[in-house]
């Protein structure tokens, strides 16, 4: 068995798809988020199929002050950690984050603040150990602001800053940082929601991440064309983007 | 907590047709069943023919994502798993270890609940009975939002209503069913030809040349004297003393074929008169030719048509009907002939049509099999004529003591209905303290006035 990986905000569909991809691997699963329940069936469910270790237990991304405490739990049952998933977003909705900050710092504190907080507890342990993997999930949303999505795009864009940072940080520890960038992903985000395009599988982005990280590459775009969408996206001149709907 | 919503979007049946507008939601997790607000119609995999899982104008509840495997008993092959799980799963992750569902379809791509709803038969009926038989335990969620356990021996009024209940008991949300232990994955398969309904008939019910899974591929074009003339199929998973020494060393590889996708809907049908003569002419030679036993992966055997993808939409726009129907055995071999006779004269073309022996009935208060033998034929839709010849059929049916298929069923008038399945007032009694208001309801139902519904 190849040690356990500890997957932040496992009931989303894209960390379960990435999660099994790395119990197929031989991973051993902890499973973190709010939902008990449906973390157990996801630990019962993953243990059955890849006959693979599995353990889990309650992690708050907003609440960072339990994430010291919950850091020291994991590494108490789990032994020790091969690396770290951070897969836990919050959509929320622009237009009530406008007109009611607590939406907004709500979308900054699960996406951002909280990533941050725990990415923190993780980057001093694998740099202790001189090993390990950590996977960022941040989004396409994050590479430029735009009018219909700016506060997710904003938390989103502040996790991949710091994931680059810690990158360049944790190279020196022989770490491997890895920020993912997933377009549309066929999720309950964003099932029925307009304007959707080239929707991925879950499936296929779990197996796409996973390949991307035994090549350790340093930003994926999953699926692969969105980062020359981005690339166009990101070269369209301020003056003329801030007159797009976008 | 509401779950997001397709609204107003085109929803179809296998057979493609109808195409009935509804709203679509999805579940991701078990626990968003409890926000299910009706009415609604449970959806799997959407195998069903017909509108067993649509209901035009109202939510379409999608429970393929609530499949998770929640416990397994290697010693005893029980397995307890949330019920979007397919058998495609089940295959992929048991068969390594020895194990197979105990009854299949002709499909791999169906949901345990789906197999439950319609109490799926397989090519071993006559040995094992439907896949409620195999059933230990369900868990449903109730129109009212609250969550029910039922077996045969905990509120078995429950359980055999919902097995072969089209769903409209509830949401399955989760069920306990016992697989059964394989030496191999390997099938060992006998074609023998019929020249004719009798001798296939004879084929189907001698001792010599029965087996554990036994189907006849029939052709529906042959007439006069041919009528009926069949390749009867046989196979039984392969023991290991009858597997080479090869084999032996790897007795369980997982058979993924090839798929390619049927990748658009073709205008016309590609299925008619003359393509399904040729194929027929050729598939019948090539099989009678084809001696003695051998040993060949499951899938092919059991899920020939999974490695098209969207076979379906080989019968183009106006997509096909799927017609099936079960005779008691002393009906069988008259009314058989009358059908096909029939069949012939309405110069019906159908391509792909299986005669296959049932055993016992089951104890599900709507399902299907029962001891005789039953005919499935797809029929691709050219015109209107077909509804009345179909109607026709129907007359055969009731005439003869059988019943249809409702899982394969568009087209029935629930007067037939009635007659066919005795046990649909009991299940009316059921329905109607379960749901008092039809939250959970099917286009099929409406139109066979299931529940009281119209």
């Amino acid at each position: 068995m190849k040690g356990f990986v500890l997957v932040l905000g496992a009931s989303s569909a894209i960390a379960r798809a990435l999660a099994n991809t790395l119990a197929s691997q031989g991973y051993g699963l902890y499973l973190a988020g709010r939902d008990e329940d449906e973390l157990c069936r996801l630990a019962s469910d993953a243990h059955y199929r890849y006959d693979v270790p599995t353990l889990f237990s309650r992690f708050d991304a907003q609440d960072d002050d339990s994430h010291g405490e919950f850091f020291r739990k994991v590494i108490k049952e789990a032994g020790s950690l091969e690396g770290v998933v951070l897969a836990f977003g919050y959509l929320g909705e622009q237009g009530r984050a406008s007109a009611n900050f607590s939406e907004g710092k709500r979308i900054l504190t699960s996406n951002f603040v909280g990533a941050c907080s725990i990415l923190a507890e993780c980057a001093n342990y694998f740099e202790a150990k001189r090993s390990g993997f950590i996977v960022g999930i941040s989004s396409v949303a994050g590479d430029r602001g735009r009018a219909s999505n700016y506060y997710y795009g904003a938390a989103k864009g502040g996790l991949s800053l710091f994931l680059q940072g810690l990158r360049a940080r944790l190279y020196h520890a022989g770490v491997h940082v890895m920020t993912v960038k997933p377009g549309f992903v066929d999720t309950g985000m964003t099932f029925g929601k307009p304007g959707m395009f080239l929707v991925a599988s879950p499936e296929d982005v779990g197996k796409k991440i996973g390949h991307a990280l035994t090549q350790k590459k340093n930003i994926v775009y999953v699926p692969g064309f969105w980062r020359y969408i981005m690339w166009i996206i990101k070269a369209i001149p301020e003056s003329l983007f801030r007159r797009l709907k976008l | 907590m509401t779950l997001p919503e397709k609204k107003d979007v085109p929803i179809h049946s296998w057979s493609l047709t109808p195409v009935e507008r509804g709203d679509l939601v999805r579940a991701e997790r078990n626990q968003d069943l409890n926000a299910a607000r009706g009415p609604y119609v449970p959806r799997g995999l959407g195998r069903s023919y017909g509108d067993a899982a649509l209901l035009a104008g109202g939510k379409n509840i999608l429970t393929e994502r609530l499949d998770r495997i929640l416990a397994f008993d290697p010693e005893t092959g029980i397995l307890r798993a949330e019920a979007g799980l397919s058998l495609a799963s089940v295959l992929t992750y048991f068969v390594p270890q020895g194990w197979f569902p105990p009854v299949t379809p002709g499909t791999k791509f169906v949901t345990l609940g789906g197999c439950i709803a319609a109490d799926i038969h397989g090519k071993n009926h006559h040995v094992d009975g439907s896949f409620g038989r195999h059933v230990r335990e369900i868990e449903l969620v109730l129109a009212n939002g609250t969550r029910a356990r039922c077996s045969p021996t905990q509120d078995p009024e429950l359980f055999w209503a919902t097995v072969g209940g089209m769903g409209l008991t509830g949401i399955i949300s989760e069920a306990t069913i016992q697989l059964r232990r394989i030496d191999s994955s390997y099938i060992v398969s006998r074609h023998l030809p019929a020249t004719d309904l009798e001798q296939v008939l004879n084929l189907l019910n001698d001792p010599d040349s029965d087996d554990d899974y036994s189907v006849a591929w029939i052709d529906c074009l042959a007439s006069g004297k041919n009528l009926g003339r069949s390749i009867v199929i046989l196979g039984h998973h392969a023991k290991n003393g009858e597997l080479t020494a090869e084999q032996r060393t790897d007795p369980y590889p997982i058979h993924a074929p090839i798929r390619w996708n049927f990748p658009f809907i073709p205008p016309l049908s590609l299925i008619n008169r003359w393509t399904v003569k040729a194929f027929n002419n050729v598939y019948y030679q090539v099989h009678s030719s084809v001696s003695g036993s051998q040993v060949v992966p499951y899938d092919g055997f059991m899920y020939p048509l999974d490695s098209v993808g969207h076979w379906n939409r080989v019968y183009g726009r106006k997509g096909f009907v799927q017609y099936q129907f079960v005779l008691p055995t002393d009906q069988a071999a008259d009314g058989l002939r009358e059908v096909l006779e029939r069949i012939t004269q309405q110069r019906t073309a159908s391509f792909l049509a299986v005669i296959k022996r049932f055993g016992p009935q089951g104890q599900g208060l709507l399902s299907f099999p029962k001891t005789g033998y039953t005919l499935a034929l797809d029929i691709p839709i050219t015109g209107q004529d077909l509804f009345p010849q179909l109607d026709e059929l129907d007359c055969i049916v009731l005439r003869r003591q059988g019943r249809v298929y409702l899982a394969k069923d568009m087209r029935l008038s629930p007067e037939s209905y009635r007659v066919m399945y005795p046990r649909s007032y009991e299940f009316d009694a059921i329905k109607k303290r379960l749901d008092p208001d039809s939250q959970v309801r099917s286009d099929l139902a409406k139109r066979l006035g299931i529940g009281g519904l119209s």
